[in-house]
């Protein structure tokens, strides 16, 4: 076996292990499934339990899908908007700022308030917490345009809609998508928290009831299921980022050369 | 072509405004080659900003083609000592980027591509990257890139075209080739050209007129006319003629450096 082989076979080998030690620890020292269920446990608990563990999983995935969704849209609009002016940059910067130190937690109490427990709570929580790092981004790569470049186009009549058009838009791009990855994830984290609070759909309200119940397999097999997903969402965020910017990992990729 | 009268630009700086350009006037002839030589910070990058509209001066008044200058002159090719291609566009498409901004051609863009695409590539064999079309800016060397930044300022045969150090980045050799490309390209289509360097052979080359400039704030102090025979051959540097201006104005320089 090669040793590229084996470097691709790496992660899996190291995922096994941690699975094989945790069982031998568990075993060994007898703790009690309440404590810390063995991964023989999980694995009972995802084949008795796996239609609620797929429904909810599914919930999950929607509502973060939709947050993630909304916060492209709302991120990617008001991050043109931020980086177009520096006044307006100047002006709402120290606002969004403040907006973003407040931990979304708190929200969720006050979101349910609005709209009673379900999944527009979840929705809107993943949305507030990962609309921001599209802002910022997609507003970096707009303010951060090689001034002479703008020069050149502004010499030859451009307007101002032009500039970002041809240069700033594009130019932003390897940064909206850059972006993706980290608001996708923040996504799935505020529909996870909303849901442990307040919700009776989702991986987070099925692991706070197995939870109660002291269902401890079931919680871990949760904990699994939301691996799972993460590891897919960003993978996907992942790959979209590569097809679409290609470009600007080749550029860099011949500068650094 | 261009007249500048006693314009004065300063900049707000952070620390209080700062005076670049001084009671500075200059005239360039329409299809003059002129050259702008001074000391570094003296103003020069400024001078081309007040030209093409992009700053507005503080005091005097800017004409290009008889008319005052009040916006964006809306046609100046320009070219820097950095190429500023587009990464995420072919060396085509980054020169055809001017137009798509530049009437008359941004309204018939669509429907003439094909022929904008043929005179990319008339221009490009002439700058001597035929056949690099479809590379892209990071698959060129700093050279190539920079004869693909002059394509892209000459594409739309600008009446005025504004050159910041084009060359400044170049080895000598490639340097030399591209003075010859600038030289036969002005010779051929005679638009109005202004070239600030700090090469005083480049100048005394290319240009029919070289305008010294002092240390900020910046002022004309010296126009010098060049007038040796059109077409010129690399083999003029080696003249004692041209040899006494560059001298000249290497000492002119010195001084005004020292203030
Ligand atoms: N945006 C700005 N804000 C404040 N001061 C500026 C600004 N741009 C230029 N200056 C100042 O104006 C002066 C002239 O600058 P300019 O760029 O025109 O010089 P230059 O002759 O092109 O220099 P170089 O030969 O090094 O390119 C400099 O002293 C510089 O510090
Ligand atoms: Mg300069």
């Amino acid at each position: 076996m090669n040793s590229s082989k084996i470097e691709s076979l790496a992660p899996w080998i190291f995922v096994i292990a941690l699975f094989v030690i945790w069982e031998l620890v568990c075993k060994l020292f007898g703790v009690s499934t309440i404590t810390l269920p063995a991964p023989s446990d999980i694995w009972a608990a995802i084949l008795r339990y796996w239609a609620p563990l797929l429904r909810n999983s599914f919930v999950t995935l929607w509502t973060t899908l939709a947050g993630f969704a909304l916060a492209v849209a709302f991120g990617l609009f008001l991050g043109l908007v931020v980086g177009w002016s520096r006044t307006i940059y100047r002006g709402l910067y120290p606002v969004m700022i403040g907006f973003n130190s407040i931990p979304k937690v708190a929200v969720v109490p006050i979101l349910v308030l609005w709209f009673g427990i379900g999944e527009i709570p979840a929705i809107l929580t993943a949305f507030l917490i990962s609309f921001f790092p599209i802002v910022v981004n997609v507003a970096t790569g707009l303010a951060t345009i090689e001034p002479e470049l703008e020069d050149v186009l502004r010499a030859l009549g451009a307007s101002k809609l032009d500039v970002m058009r041809k240069v700033g838009i594009p130019r932003a791009m390897p940064y909206f998508f850059g972006s993706l990855k980290v608001a996708i994830t923040l996504a799935f984290v505020g529909t996870v928290v909303s849901e442990t609070i307040a919700a009776n759909a989702g991986i987070g309200f099925l692991m706070a009831q197995a939870g109660s119940n002291f269902q401890m397999p079931l919680v871990f097999a949760g904990l699994i299921a939301l691996a799972v997903e993460g590891i897919l969402m960003y993978a996907a965020t992942a790959w979209l980022e590569q097809r679409m910017t290609g470009w600007a990992f080749r550029a860099q990729g011949s500068a650094a050369a | 072509m261009i007249s500048l009268k006693d314009v004065s630009l300063a900049y707000a700086g952070r620390t209080g405004p700062v005076l670049a350009l001084e009671g500075t006037t200059i005239s360039v002839g329409r299809g003059e080659f002129a050259a702008v030589v001074g000391p570094s910070g003296c103003g020069k990058s400024t001078l081309m900003k007040l030209v093409t509209g992009l700053v507005k001066p503080t005091t005097g008044v800017v004409a290009v083609d008889g008319a005052p200058v009040t916006g964006p002159v809306k046609m100046a090719g320009m070219a820097f000592q950095n190429a500023n291609l587009l990464p995420w566009r072919t060396v085509t498409d980054n020169i055809l980027l001017p137009l798509e901004i530049v009437e008359p051609y941004r309204g018939k863009f669509r429907s003439h591509r094909a022929e904008y695409v043929a005179k990319v590539e008339d221009l490009l064999a002439t700058v001597g990257l035929k056949g690099f079309g479809d590379r892209f800016p990071w698959e060129l060397s700093g050279g190539m890139q920079q004869r693909a930044s002059l394509c892209r300022s000459l594409i739309h045969e600008p009446a005025l075209l504004m050159l910041d150090e084009p060359f400044a980045a170049l080895d000598a050799f490639t340097r030399e080739e591209l003075w010859c490309v600038l030289r036969d390209v002005w010779q051929r289509l005679k638009f109005t050209v202004v070239l600030v360097t700090h090469d005083l052979r480049e100048a005394v080359f290319l240009a029919d007129t070289v305008h010294v400039m002092s240390a900020r704030p910046g002022r004309i102090i010296e126009t010098r006319d060049v007038s040796f025979t059109r077409p010129r051959d690399l083999e003029v540097c080696y003249d004692k003629a041209f040899t006494d201006i560059v001298h000249d104005l290497r000492n002119q320089i010195a001084q005004v450096r020292k203030g």
